[in-house]
């Protein structure tokens, strides 16, 4: 066991894990921040997706002791209120069918937005590949993660 | 805690809230109407008078509206407020949603399943808002001392027509709490509809959207331990000794506990059950055939040569008709097994105490949860509670309830709440699939392209009746033998989405557009063909509109530009009754470098009234991906009785780069709305396949497609 004082969506969290823990389960039963999701440990699906310095990074596998000094931002920091252009956007299309992969869908997005800000259909299908929907709601993500590109313009 | 009662007269005592709200519940068999406070409602215990649903309106407007049934994606709890804040006429930016608990005295049916939510509470649903609309107007009525008649209701107020005096439905809270509830009371004209079709959001996309807890796999409690199973690894294995010294050295372990062949290690958290899970000494041993996918390949063929075979439907005299027919057309279809793989890995919160046992968690089947708890620890099913989560997918998964009685087993074992997690790969070689299926179909063609025989054998491996012996053609062909054989495995099947037609569709579409090929007919002209026949001389009994099939046809025709000729695209049919919804299709396939591209999928729907444009298109969009992903790429093959796949990384899902274009089309008709979880995804298969035979001359017959013509489909996407 060791003690980490992670740095996460602006606040300090002290926790005493072990260091091989990912943190995804750092997150979910140690610091009760659950919008980060299990989906399928080997980072193939997405839904544990956050951000680590800005990037969108896989929970599932990442040990908790390489991420002690990062900027970790999950999707309960995203935005204070809810209404990152990307949340909204999703909002607005109304992406959502069971809804549990869409937490790491709008972290994956988020990241990609930022660094361009102007994508082709092309570019936003490459970016979103690897985010699995069991549901089948890719047409509407797509559609919001364009719909979020335009908003963030304005 | 207000105690409630049968009576109407306690109906009246009890019906003003503490704080001057009005409440009602509904019994929504349409005959009684009963007001509870919410503590009340939503722990209704034992005795107590329990009414189908309930709705209630605060002082301050806010209309509350509790939906009982289990939200696993399909959008029941936005569509179910939607039809009761339609009737009640509110604002439904007023409306607050709630999850309500499982409550099989005041519910019926809390099931997702079978497409079958909305039609079996339509009525029901508009009874309750109209009941509480009617009560609202005569309390405003007695106010201004005014006739009922002489008022109307209008987002949440009632006003008096002449005087334009208004109340709002919060103001009116108390007063009509004191309303003897009428017995019969009148529903909107559909043609009056402002909610109802309209495009409504999710009632939970902020909570999603943010990240807040929502599924079960959410559910947190002080104390709580949380608890990793080992299953045999292997159908057909069953356990034979274990050592757990290891496992329970390991830091944060509790305990490691047995029972009915399972190892569950429970501990403080879940990734150090999963470590100790990990190192656990197992001995397996033998109990059944360890079966693989080469043996049900040569089984499959034994079976569909088999005298002995079930009949499921016979009409007139199938020998004569082959042996009278022109052409015979003869073919066989095959699909493997699939693992459901919803998102959320299964989970289940248990706690068995002394005086109960309370359940939480994301079951499609919450009274089956209840029932077989209190069957499994022999006490009354009154002592086990559900609460209901959201349910990050299920596709029929959680329509079982083994991974629910776990909770409870291992709960009752080391006498604490415990939740159960499975790992992804627990969950994709833990049973319950998609049974594999093998299908062999024969036509018999007049000299006149007419079909005047059809026989379909059906052999699966626990597939029950793979055939559906009723569905088209059924009724449409003259002489016709249905019959089957199902092979007893260890491997467990289970309900997937849309059951059996989820493959019999496409293989059944398919084979159609082969007998149509051979008798020169247009494929639509041969199914409206078909569908005329079925009217004008039925054989034996229709269990299909025939006029509601002929319209999604015609419409899926219309848009798709069927008859008009463009150079380059190719075109598929296919069309499918399921779940009572009417869904036809149509796949729109290019070549490109040689290679075929399903570019668009056009889609012909008949759900009867839309209650939600959005939840609708959602659904029918999804069950399209569904069916194509797993047309192109599913697959669960079995080595001596264990699941070669196990993760997403043997195991392709469709992803947002392979999807086509989808184009959805409703038929209005104005009839009582049907299911849509299911319907979109039987013919998909259909309208691709017979897409890529029209644009290569190539037909697919198994799949996954992509396991089968590798080269061909490259190109798809």
């Amino acid at each position: 066991m060791a003690v980490y004082n992670l740095n996460i969506n602006g606040k300090v969290y002290k926790t005493d894990v072990a260091p091989d823990t990912p943190l995804l389960w750092v997150l979910r039963d140690h610091l009760g921040l659950l919008g980060t999701k299990y989906g399928c440990g080997m980072a193939m699906c997405g839904a544990c997706t956050v951000h680590i310095n800005g990037e969108a990074t896989r929970t599932c596998i990442l040990p908790v002791s390489s991420v002690s000094a990062a900027k970790i931002t999950t999707i309960e920091g995203l935005s204070e209120k809810g209404d990152h252009p990307v949340q909204t956007a999703w909002n607005e299309v109304d992406v959502p069918q069971c809804g549990y992969c869409q937490a790491g869908q709008i972290m994956t997005a988020a990241a990609f937005l930022k660094s361009n800000p102007k994508p082709t259909t092309e570019e936003i299908e490459t970016a979103m590949s690897n985010n699995l929907c069991r549901c089948g709601t890719y047409h509407r993500i797509r559609e919001a993660v364009q719909l979020a590109a335009t908003k963030m313009k304005q | 805690m207000q105690k409630t009662d049968n009576s109407r007269r306690d109906f009246l005592k009890s019906a003003a809230l503490a704080g001057g709200g009005f409440m009602l519940s509904f019994n929504w068999f349409g005959k009684e109407v009963l007001a509870a406070d919410s503590a009340v409602a939503a722990t209704t215990a034992a005795g107590d008078f329990a009414p189908n649903a309930y709705l209630s309106i605060s002082p301050d407007g806010i209309v509350s509206i509790f939906s009982p049934n289990p939200e696993v994606g399909q959008g029941i709890k936005t569509a179910f407020p939607i039809i009761v804040a339609e009737e009640l006429d509110v604002d439904w930016a007023n409306v607050k949603v709630l999850q309500a608990p499982l409550d099989t005295k005041k519910f019926e049916r809390q099931v997702a399943g079978g497409s079958g939510s909305i039609p079996h509470s339509w009525q029901r649903l508009r009874k309750a808002g109209a009941t509480a609309r009617q009560m609202l107007i005569e309390a405003a009525a007695k106010k201004w001392n005014v006739s009922a008649a002489e008022c109307k209701t209008e987002k949440g107020y009632v006003i008096h027509i002449t005087s334009n005096k208004r109340l709002s439905y919060g103001e009116l809270a108390t007063d009509a709490a004191q309303i003897t509830p009428p017995t019969d009371v009148k529903l909107k004209d559909i043609k009056d509809f402002k909610l109802i079709g309209s495009t409504v959001k999710n009632v939970d996309n902020k909570p999603i959207l943010t990240g807040q807890p929502l599924f079960g796999i959410d559910f947190y409690r002080e104390g709580m331990l949380f608890s990793m199973i080992q299953r045999p690894p292997a159908f057909g294995l069953k356990l034979k000794s274990f050592d757990a010294t290891a496992a329970k050295a390991m830091p944060g372990i509790v305990d490691v506990v047995s029972f009915k062949n399972k190892v569950a290690v429970v501990g403080k958290s879940t990734w150090e059950v999963k470590k100790a899970k990990d190192v656990l000494k197992i001995e397996w041993e033998k109990e059944g055939n360890l079966e693989s996918t080469d043996d049900h390949n040569k089984l499959f063929k034994e079976l569909l040569d088999s005298p002995k075979a079930e009949v499921r439907r016979k009409e007139g005299n199938v020998e004569e008709a082959f042996k009278n027919a022109a052409k015979i057309i003869e073919s066989e279809y095959q699909c493997p097994f699939l693992p459901h793989n919803p998102m959320e890995p299964m989970n289940f919160f248990a706690h068995v105490r002394e005086d109960g046992v309370e359940l939480v968690g994301p079951t499609q089947t919450p009274a089956n949860a209840q029932g077989q708890t209190a069957k499994l620890l022999n006490i009354a099913p009154e002592k086990v509670t559900v609460e209901l989560t959201r349910m990050g997918g299920g596709f029929g998964r959680r329509l079982g309830t083994d991974y629910v009685l776990e909770a409870v087993e291992v709960s009752n074992l080391v006498k604490a709440p415990v939740k159960v997690i499975w790992t992804r790969e627990d969950d994709m070689t833990g049973g319950s699939y998609r049974p594999a299926v093998r299908y062999r179909f024969r036509a018999a063609l007049d000299k006149q392209g007419n079909m005047i025989g059809y026989t379909l054998r059906g052999v699966g491996i626990n597939a029950g009746n793979p055939t559906r012996e009723n569905n088209f053609p059924s009724g449409a062909v003259p002489n016709l033998l249905i019959d089957s054989v199902d092979h007893k495995s260890p491997i467990t099947t289970g309900p997937w989405r849309a059951p059996i037609t989820n493959f019999l569709a496409f293989a059944e579409q398919s084979f159609l557009d082969e007998v149509a090929s051979a008798a020169g007919k247009d494929a639509v002209q041969f199914r409206l063909e078909l569908l005329e026949k079925a009217k004008t001389a039925p054989a034996g009994p229709v269990r299909y509109d025939i006029d509601r099939m002929k319209a999604v046809i015609e419409l899926a025709a219309e848009k798709s530009g069927w008859n008009k000729k463009r150079k380059g695209v190719s075109l598929g049919f296919s069309v499918y009754f399921s779940h009572a919804s009417y869904v036809a299709q149509v796949g729109e396939v290019v070549m490109k470098k040689g290679k075929p591209v399903l570019q668009k999928i056009y889609a012909a729907v008949d759900c009867g009234v839309v209650i939600n444009q959005s939840g609708a298109r959602n659904q029918i969009i999804g069950g399209i991906v569904d069916g194509m992903g797993h047309a192109m790429y599913g697959n669960l093959t079995f080595s001596e009785g264990k699941p070669n796949q196990s993760n997403f990384n043997t195991f392709r899902l469709i992803k947002m780069n392979e999807i086509p274009a989808v184009d959805v089309h409703f038929v209005d008709n104005g009839i009582d709305p049907t299911g849509l979880g299911e319907p979109a995804l039987p013919p998909t298969g259909g309208s691709i396949a017979n897409a890529i035979f029209k644009a290569t001359g190539k037909r697919l017959k198994n799949q996954p497609f992509i396991e089968q013509e590798e080269k061909l489909l490259e190109g798809i996407s």
